[in-house]
C-alpha cells in the first residue's frame, strides 16, 4: 500500500498541487486522473521521487520514504517499477538488453536465468521474437510492452505507469490498460495510473483519485464516477457526446 | 556562480551510490571505443596535416641564411608537443566527443531515460557520466601522443618532399636540445582537459530541460563551454608549470 499525506508542490511561476493525501491500495489498480496541467505527473514524479515534494510525506508500505536517506530510498526504489509516457527504453540496447537491465544491475541472477525471465515477461505482454530488435525498429504499442516486460522483470511491489496509452490508438490503448489491469491482479502489486483517458477509466479504475487544479476533488471507483455529483469531475467525464448521453439524470 | 556551484556539486553526485565495479568496468571500456578508438583516424588525420603545414609556414618565414634548416622542425617539434598537440586536438575533441556526450544525455533526459534509471534505484549522474569521464582521462592522453606523432610525421614527410628541408636535418632538428618535460607537460595538459570537456559537457548534457531544440542548446553549450576552460586552464597550466 502506498500512503501520501499532504503532498504540496509549487514551482518557481506556479503553485502546482496543494496538499493531497490519499492511499492507494494493494492488489487494485489505482488511478489519477485529470485535465492536463492539474499535476497528476508531478504528485506521480513526487511519489516516486523524480520530484522532491515542499510539503508533505510519501509511505511505502509505512517506511517514510520522502525523509528516508538515499540508501533507503534506493532500497526503496528497487521495488519500484515504472511506465514511462513514451517508453522511456534506452536507444543503445535491444529489447532483451532493454528489459534485463533492471536484473543486470540490481540481481546476482545468473545469466540463463535472467534470459528466462526476460523471455517470460516478454512473453507475458505478448510480445515474441522481438528480443533482438532495437526501440527505434518497434511500434509506439510494442514499446510500451516492452516499457511494461522491463517495469515487471523485477518483480516489483509498485507499479506506476504514467499515461500509459498516450499517443496509441485506441484498440492498442484498450490492450495495453487491460494487461496493466491483469498484471496488478496477478503478481498482487499496488499499481497507480496517470491518465487522463475515460476508456482507461471506465475500464480499469477500481480506485479513482480525482485531482482538479491541484486539489483532490474526488475520490471512488468506476462504478461511482457517473453520480459523482461534483460538478469539476461531471465537466471532465461528460466531455464528448457519447458519454453525455451516458449520463444518469 | 549558481552553473559553478551545481557543476561542484555534480562532480561530487558521480562518486555517491555506485554501481558495481564490473558495471563500470563494461560501461568504460564501451566509452573508450566510442571516444577513443573510433577518434584516432579523425585525429591522426587533422594532427597529419597541422604538422605539414607548420613545416612549410616555419621554413617560408625562416628568411635568413643564417639560421640551419633543422631549426624548422625543432619549432615544429616544440609547437606540437607543447600546443598543438594538447591544446588544438582538444578543440576537436570537444566538438566532436564533447557535443556527442551532451546531446546523448539530453536525449536520454528529454525522453526520459535517466528518469527510469533513477526510478530503478540507481545513481543515473554516476552510472552515465563516471565511466565518460574514466574514458576520457584514459583515452584522450593516448589521442594527444597520436597527434603528436602524426603531427611529425606530416612535417617528416611534406618537408622532405617539397625539399623544405633535408630528412637528416629534420631528424637533427627534432632530437636537437630536446628537452622531455614538454612530454610531461603535454600529457598533464591531456589529463587536465580530458577532464573539463567531458565533466562540462556530460553536466551540459545531463541538466537539459525542454526538447529537441534544448538538446541542440546544451550541445553547442557543452563545445563552447569546454573550449573556454581548455584555453582558460591551457593559460593557468602554462604559467603554473613552465615557469623556469
Amino acid at each position: 500500500m502506498i500512503k501520501i499525506k499532504n503532498i504540496s508542490k509549487s514551482f518557481p511561476d506556479r503553485p502546482v498541487l496543494g496538499k493531497i493525501s490519499g492511499e492507494f491500495d494493494k492488489g487494485i489498480t489505482n488511478l489519477i486522473i485529470g485535465s492536463s496541467g492539474t499535476g497528476k505527473s508531478v504528485l506521480l514524479k513526487c511519489m516516486v521521487g523524480l520530484l522532491q515534494p515542499d510539503t508533505g510525506n510519501v509511505f511505502y508500505d509505512l517506511r517514510n520514504f520522502t525523509e528516508a536517506d538515499k540508501e533507503m530510498k534506493s532500497e526503496i526504489r528497487r521495488e519500484m517499477g515504472m511506465l514511462f509516457q513514451g517508453g522511456a527504453l534506452f536507444d543503445s540496447k535491444n529489447v532483451e538488453e532493454n528489459v534485463m537491465f533492471p536484473l543486470d544491475i540490481l540481481t546476482k541472477m545468473p545469466d540463463e536465468e535472467k534470459l528466462d525471465r526476460v523471455n517470460f515477461c516478454l512473453h507475458r505482454v505478448g510480445l515474441e521474437n522481438v528480443n533482438k530488435k532495437m526501440p527505434s525498429e518497434i511500434s509506439g504499442g510494442m514499446k510500451k510492452r516492452v516499457g511494461i516486460a522491463r517495469s515487471i522483470v523485477n518483480n516489483p511491489n509498485y507499479l506506476f505507469c504514467d499515461e500509459p496509452n498516450s499517443g496509441l490508438d485506441p484498440q492498442t490503448a484498450i490492450v495495453i490498460d487491460e494487461l496493466i489491469h491483469e498484471i496488478t491482479h496477478e503478481f498482487d502489486i499496488t499499481t497507480i495510473v496517470v491518465t487522463h483517458d475515460m476508456n482507461s477509466v471506465m475500464g480499469i479504475g477500481e480506485k479513482i483519485m480525482f485531482i482538479y487544479k491541484g486539489e483532490k476533488l474526488w475520490e471512488g471507483s468506476n462504478h461511482e464516477i457517473m453520480n459523482s455529483g461534483v460538478k469539476e469531475l461531471d465537466d471532465f467525464v461528460f466531455t464528448n457526446k457519447v458519454m453525455r448521453n451516458l449520463k444518469p439524470n | 556562480m549558481k552553473e559553478f556551484g551545481q557543476y561542484v556539486m555534480f562532480i561530487g553526485s558521480l562518486f555517491v551510490r555506485r554501481e558495481t565495479f564490473a558495471t563500470y568496468y563494461k560501461l568504460t571500456l564501451e566509452e573508450c571505443i566510442q571516444i577513443g578508438i573510433k577518434s584516432i583516424g579523425l585525429i591522426a588525420l587533422v594532427s597529419f596535416f597541422m604538422g605539414a603545414v607548420t613545416t612549410v609556414q616555419t621554413a617560408y618565414n625562416m628568411v635568413s641564411p643564417l639560421i640551419p634548416r633543422f631549426v624548422i622542425s625543432q619549432v615544429v617539434r616544440e609547437m606540437t608537443l607543447l600546443e598543438l598537440a594538447p591544446t588544438i586536438i582538444a578543440v576537436i575533441y570537444a566538438g566532436k566527443i564533447g557535443s556527442s556526450m551532451a546531446s546523448g544525455l539530453g536525449t536520454m533526459r528529454i525522453t526520459e531515460q535517466i528518469d527510469a534509471l533513477e526510478v530503478m534505484g540507481i545513481n543515473s549522474s554516476s552510472y552515465l557520466v563516471l565511466p565518460k569521464i574514466v574514458a576520457s582521462l584514459l583515452m584522450y592522453p593516448m589521442l594527444v601522443v597520436v597527434a603528436a606523432v602524426s603531427a611529425l610525421v606530416g612535417g617528416y614527410l611534406v618537408g622532405t618532399m617539397t625539399d623544405v628541408i633535408t630528412p637528416t636535418d629534420y631528424i637533427y632538428g627534432i632530437r636537437f636540445t630536446f628537452n622531455d618535460y614538454t612530454i610531461t607537460f603535454a600529457l598533464i595538459k591531456a589529463f587536465v582537459f580530458a577532464f573539463l570537456i567531458s565533466s562540462i559537457s556530460s553536466f551540459k548534457g545531463y541538466y537539459t530541460h525542454g526538447g529537441a531544440l534544448e538538446v541542440g542548446i546544451a550541445s553547442t553549450a557543452a563545445v563552447t563551454t569546454s573550449v573556454i576552460a581548455v584555453l582558460l586552464s591551457d593559460y593557468f597550466l602554462a604559467q603554473l608549470l613552465l615557469k623556469s
